[in-house]
């Protein structure tokens, strides 16, 4: 049994939450840029337009079939030669996540838009509202209401995910835990303290999405 | 865009020995496979038990059920990955505890294959509990007024049904063990991510470097796929999948 001392947690704190802000921003930003990316994809999916329709599947797939950390390496690799200068890993970390949680929010709008009704795309018709009109003010709204809870719990599995950063070694909050353990020479209390906050995490906002679930099957 | 490409770097060797580096890929790819293959084996023996006992009628094994599960669920499997690696020999007793830490052979991978496997088990456990919830209620109940005990009409009657309609969910587990062992890199396993990363470094020719990995690992996938594909329609009840499908 080794000796742990605990103590290190308390001037860890800055760090820890300067990575913390990192990892908060990194999620909300390829959560929303993810969803709008997601969602204009989910609608090329289902486009009458076979090649449309065919790209954005096929980009889809690619995405949802190699690991995560592989796509954080290809993006850190590429971009600079798109760019033409190179980037920063936070940088490069950001329109990584974005550009792969697109692939899963689209899935899920898209299971989103399937599961509204047909009888509302004709009633929006009906009303003499054009196609993008129905789309946006009638059959979008109900998918994303039908959706929240599961695009909530893949924004969780994201959070859990932004850790992989570690790769390109972007400076999160796990990897603000890591330097720190380096610094005072007591990386296992740092590892104990970041699994604990990204559990506490994690498991109140999966108890808040359980309940929002509840609700929304209500008003259904 | 001035890049140079070289497709022959494959066959080139390594910088500092006399292996190439299709070597290091073919390396790479057989500790993908044995942490992969292990994990998957680990995690179905638990994952249809812990899901299993959370269909029970005991409260104390299903609050035992949910704690696993929510334990797994709520750790990034990276953070994982350390605590099994860094922090869970130091709880050991201190013979062990030596022992993992200097004498264990293949530490790396033991450490990765456990891991993953756990990481894996609470989300089959999810998808089995799941499949066992599906089931009519009658058939429980006609296997209990049959004289079976709890345990038999789990083994006899419930399981095989249930496992017969979670295999498309536990198929794409089965991919996702493929990609998830990628995050064993951070832990030193010499796997194909590990790999790619070193020959990147090393030859400087990134992008087939990442091309040739990104096939191995589609290679993976769609090899998983096509196995539980096998499977399914080898299982398949004819009236039971009808009905559910």
């Amino acid at each position: 049994m080794g000796e742990f001392d605990f103590s290190v947690w308390g001037p860890s704190l800055p760090f820890i939450r300067d990575g913390l802000l990192f990892t908060l921003r990194l999620t909300l930003v390829a959560m929303s840029g993810g969803i709008v990316i997601g969602t204009l994809l989910a609608l090329a999916r289902l486009s009458p337009i076979v090649p449309l329709a065919r790209l954005a599947g096929a980009y889809v797939d690619l995405m949802r079939s190699i690991p995560l950390v592989l796509v954080i390496l290809w993006f850190f690799l590429v971009i600079p030669y798109i760019t033409g200068s190179p980037v920063g890993a936070e940088t490069s970390a950001i329109i990584t996540f974005t550009a792969f949680e697109a692939a899963f929010y689209c899935e899920i709008m898209r299971s989103g838009i399937q599961s509204v009704p047909r009888g509302q795309l004709n009633a929006a018709h009906a009303l003499g509202l054009g196609r993008a009109q129905s789309m946006i003010h009638v059959i979008l709204p109900q998918a994303l209401r039908n959706m929240l809870p599961v695009l909530l719990t893949q924004t969780i599995v994201l959070f859990q995910d932004t850790s992989l950063v570690y790769a390109i070694g972007a400076k999160d909050m796990l990897k603000a835990a890591d330097v720190v353990g380096k610094n005072y020479n007591r990386p296992v209390e740092m590892i104990v303290l970041s699994a604990l906050i990204y559990f506490a995490i994690c498991f109140s906002l999966s108890l808040a999405v359980k309940q929002l679930q509840k609700r929304v099957a209500i008003i259904r | 865009m001035n890049y140079h490409w070289n497709w022959g770097i494959f066959l080139e060797p390594v910088k500092s020995g006399d292996e190439t580096y299709l070597d290091w890929l073919i390396t790479g790819l057989g500790w993908t496979l044995a942490v992969s293959l292990t994990a998957w084996l680990l995690a179905l023996t638990i994952g249809i038990a812990v899901g299993a006992l959370r269909t029970t009628p005991s409260r104390l094994l299903v609050g035992l059920g949910n704690v696993w599960v929510e334990l797994f669920r709520n750790v990034p499997l990276l953070v994982q990955m350390f605590l099994w690696f860094f922090v869970v020999p130091e709880f050991l007793p201190r013979d062990w505890s030596l022992w993992v830490k200097q004498e264990m052979p293949a530490k790396e991978f033991v450490t990765a294959a456990i891991c993953l496997g756990l990481f894996t088990s609470a989300r089959i456990a999810e998808q089995v509990r799941a499949g066992v919830g599906s089931l009519p209620r009658g058939q429980r109940d006609a296997a209990l007024a049959l004289g079976l005990t709890l345990p038999q009409a789990y083994r006899q009657v419930i399981l095989p049904q249930a496992l017969r309609i979670v295999i498309p969910p536990l198929t794409s587990e089965f991919m996702n063990v493929f990609k998830n062992s990628s995050v064993a890199f951070a832990i030193g396993v010499l796997e194909l991510t590990f790999q790619a990363r070193q020959m990147q470094e090393d030859s400087e020719q990134g992008i087939e470097t990442y091309l040739a990995v990104t096939l191995l690992y589609f290679i993976c996938a769609f090899t998983a796929n096509r196995g539980m594909a096998w499977i399914e329609a080898r299982t398949r009840v004819p009236g039971l999948i009808a009905r559910s499908g």
